[in-house]
């Protein structure tokens, strides 16, 4: 019966988990030993061509990561990961580099072409500079010399140690010393590439700046560090995205990313996660360990996080405000999805140390499959924060009945003026939403689709728009399989 | 149009349909009357292909195919239209996404190019202007908040939208005042066509006073124990279930 074979071949489909992203590029990679030592270290910060200051930095890093454990707070159910069966730096060998530096790999190109990452300029969604990482190295940076016009910096972190070494050295490690937590102390000895970049005084970015990062060697980890200075008056949208292939191994992922807002500036970071999520029964993906911060240094600033966390095995991720100057504000919007065996615990952290700071917190869990799903929040207002204001809401949808959502929100004041709320709500797909909408011509996994489209509305209107359409079709076939 | 054989259904292996047949033609307008627990919305149920009633015997045909092997989507893009007794709500999904999404899977299945926003916002305003539903609901999440008149009127509208082929309104009366009532059946009167049909589905003969049927069918205990004409419906008034409970006493 040709009918049923092709239903048949409908529900493989849909239930085969559907990562668009999972494919290997066949590219020459140039790769360390496997392991982590003193002398690995040196390695790579030769490999770098980086200065002695910076290699004092990464081994004073790597003996203090020496000195932790791995933190195991979190509701995560972590296997022991050998730190000495990882390779800490591949880079892929680009081909045609000799002859005209600009020009990239053909391979490389279209790797991110399939990522729908052009890296032509003619052909880049327009007003979105691109800085493409794959593993541990940066390998193009879109609209640098446009971008340049206006003293905006954008570059690979490589290079702004190579050419800005003294911004670097001013700002490394300030929002997130490396003695911050085990994953910090990790990358901040074995950190390879990221983005770097820097907004002048006044200035107003006019284009979103982006990282793409990739994950493409096998039995690497990536461990990549973002910079973002806005300096006073000035103004800058950052979106992050990120993707690897399919493998039966767990890969690390351990970034930082530091922001620094001074006087009136404003920064507006955006994420948008799919790392390799594993298979339905819970093989493979990535672990992300990441720690991202950001301190509102002047007075009035802003720093603004939005997320959208549908990949990884697992995600330990709680991107953070420092409110120091006065008036400054800190958001925190996320939409966290786990369905097969996918685990997230997730949220923020919002230190109110300035007058008058305000932080909002919108946090929507989704589960699915036998997903787990953790908020993990705190608001701290310290003794000088008059008048300091937090609105924190923590929804948790849940899908079938094998999932779980957890909310664990930690609230600490020390001065009587503050206001701090709190809301949680957790709800439920019910089997009489799917068929209302069957009932109207809506097919379930489109229903499904609507109805957490619906739920994470709200979020993913903060996003920049081609994002928010991304991040969309990205929730609906995150769940697809999902309801049987 | 429809035409039901001996159906026989039960819900967690409760016999709840017990052999009904009926037979349902273009143009027309059946009622089905019974008390509570007769069996009327498991019937509604079975047509629009809820997976908890479980058919074990009988068949159902529409439009010469077996409804009973279709989908609930399928069927609903086939042009069965149910109307909910009790509406659902779905927070964060906006009424006019939702029906934006309903009319362009049908569209999609009849072969015809989505609606654009536009031209489905100006389809939308036609409709209420039809069925004479002042709705300021568009904006708002599917039912959520709504009052009980508003969500049996936007079933209404819904129908006026999708129009169906074969609209089942389940005790959509129950609840409201005279006046959403009237609006309710002018509705109903409004969108009903030579070419499709209607089954109401109601437990009092008020409905009826405005959407005239051309038979009514009594349900009791799982059976169709009367099929008449209108005035049946008039008499069961007068007369109140119990006479069909003695009725069916004296031909056991």
């Amino acid at each position: 019966m040709p009918e049923k074979k092709e239903k048949d071949n409908i529900i493989n489909e849909v239930t085969a988990g559907q990562y668009k992203y999972g494919f290997y590029t066949n590219i020459e990679s140039e790769k360390i030993p496997k392991g982590l030592n003193e002398d690995i270290i040196k390695l790579i910060s030769v490999k770098k061509n980086e200065p002695g200051w910076l290699l004092e930095f990464r081994l004073k890093s790597y003996r203090h990561w020496l000195t932790l454990e791995m933190p195991r707070w979190a509701n995560l159910v972590i296997p022991e990961i050998d730190y000495q069966d990882i390779i800490y730096y591949a880079a892929p060998v680009q081909k045609s580099k000799k002859d005209s530096p600009d020009e990239i790999d053909p391979e490389l190109k279209k790797t991110f072409d399939r990522l729908g990452i052009p890296l032509e300029e003619q052909k880049i969604l327009s007003g979105v500079a691109i800085d493409a990482v794959m593993d541990s190295v940066s390998v193009k940076t879109t609209f640098k010399e446009t971008l340049a016009e206006l003293g905006v910096i954008f570059c690979s972190f490589s290079e702004a140690v190579r050419e800005y070494p003294d911004l670097v050295k001013k700002y490394l490690g300030t929002v997130v010393p490396y003695t911050d937590n085990f994953f910090a102390a990790l990358n901040s000895a074995v950190f390879s590439d990221g983005s770097f970049c820097y907004i002048p005084r006044g200035v107003k970015c006019p284009m979103e700046l982006s990282t793409y990062f990739r994950i493409n060697s096998a039995n690497t980890g990536q461990f990549e560090r973002t910079l973002i200075i806005a300096d006073e008056d000035s103004y800058v949208s950052y979106l992050e995205g990120c993707t690897a292939p399919i493998r039966d191994e767990n890969q690390l992922h351990a970034a930082i990313v530091e922001i620094i807002a001074e006087k009136n500036a404003e920064v507006k970071y955006s994420t948008v996660q799919n790392w390799y999520p594993g298979d339905h029964e819970g093989k493979g993906g990535i672990f992300n360990f990441v720690t991202k911060r950001g301190i509102c240094r002047g007075e009035n600033s802003k720093i603004s996080w939005t997320q959208v966390e549908t990949g990884s095995a697992i995600t330990w991720k709680y991107p953070s405000c420092i409110l120091k100057g006065d008036n400054s504000t800190g958001e925190f919007y996320s939409v966290a999805l786990t369905n097969h065996f996918q685990q997230a615990d997730t949220g923020t952290k919002m230190i109110h140390i300035g007058k008058n700071t305000r932080s909002t917190i919108i946090s929507k869990g989704i589960s699915a499959g036998r997903g787990q799903n953790s908020y993990r929040g705190l608001v701290k207002i310290l003794k000088n924060a008059n008048d300091a204001r937090n609105y924190s809401r923590c929804d948790s949808l849940l899908l079938g009945d094998k999932c779980g959502a957890h909310t664990f929100p930690y609230i600490e004041v020390e001065n009587k003026t503050a206001i701090v709320e709190h809301e949680a709500t957790t709800s439920k797909i019910g089997e009489d939403q799917i068929f209302y909408c069957n009932q109207r011509g809506i097919s379930t996994e489109d229903a499904v689709g609507l109805i957490v489209n619906g739920y994470a509305r709200e979020i993913i209107n903060k996003l920049p728009m081609e994002f928010a359409v991304e991040a969309q079709k990205l929730l609906q076939i995150s769940l697809e399989g999902s309801i049987g | 149009m429809l035409i039901i054989k001996n159906l026989r259904a039960s819900i967690e292996g409760k016999e709840i349909l017990r052999g009904i047949s009926l037979e349902v033609r273009e143009g027309e307008i059946h009622a089905i009357m019974g008390p509570n627990g007769s069996g009327k919305s498991t019937l509604a149920s079975v047509l629009a292909g809820r997976s908890y009633v479980r058919v074990t015997e009988g068949s159902v045909t529409y439009c010469s195919r077996n409804l009973l092997e279709m989908t609930p989507e399928e069927r609903a893009r086939e042009g069965i239209f149910l109307g909910f007794q009790y509406p659902v709500e779905i927070p964060g999904v906006s009424m006019t996404n939702f029906l934006k999404t309903a009319v362009n899977e049908q569209r999609k299945h009849k072969g015809m190019e989505p609606l654009s926003a536009s031209d489905f916002l100006k389809l939308m305003r036609e409709k209420k202007e039809m069925v004479g539903i002042d709705s300021k609901l568009d904006n708002r999440s599917v039912n959520e908040g709504f009052s009980g008149g508003e969500k049996k009127k936007n079933e209404i509208l819904q129908m006026a939208m999708l129009e169906p082929r074969l609209a089942i309104l389940d005790e959509t009366d129950s609840g409201l005042d005279i006046d959403a009532l009237k609006i309710v059946a002018y509705g109903v009167n409004k969108l009903h066509k030579p070419d499709n049909a209607v089954i109401v589905i109601t437990h009092y003969q008020r409905l009826l006073d405005y959407i005239i049927p051309d038979v009514v069918h009594v349900l009791y205990d799982g059976k169709i124990v009367m099929t008449s004409g209108k005035e049946l419906a008039m008499e069961l008034e007068k007369k109140g279930y119990e006479w069909v409970r003695r009725e069916m006493e004296k031909n056991d």
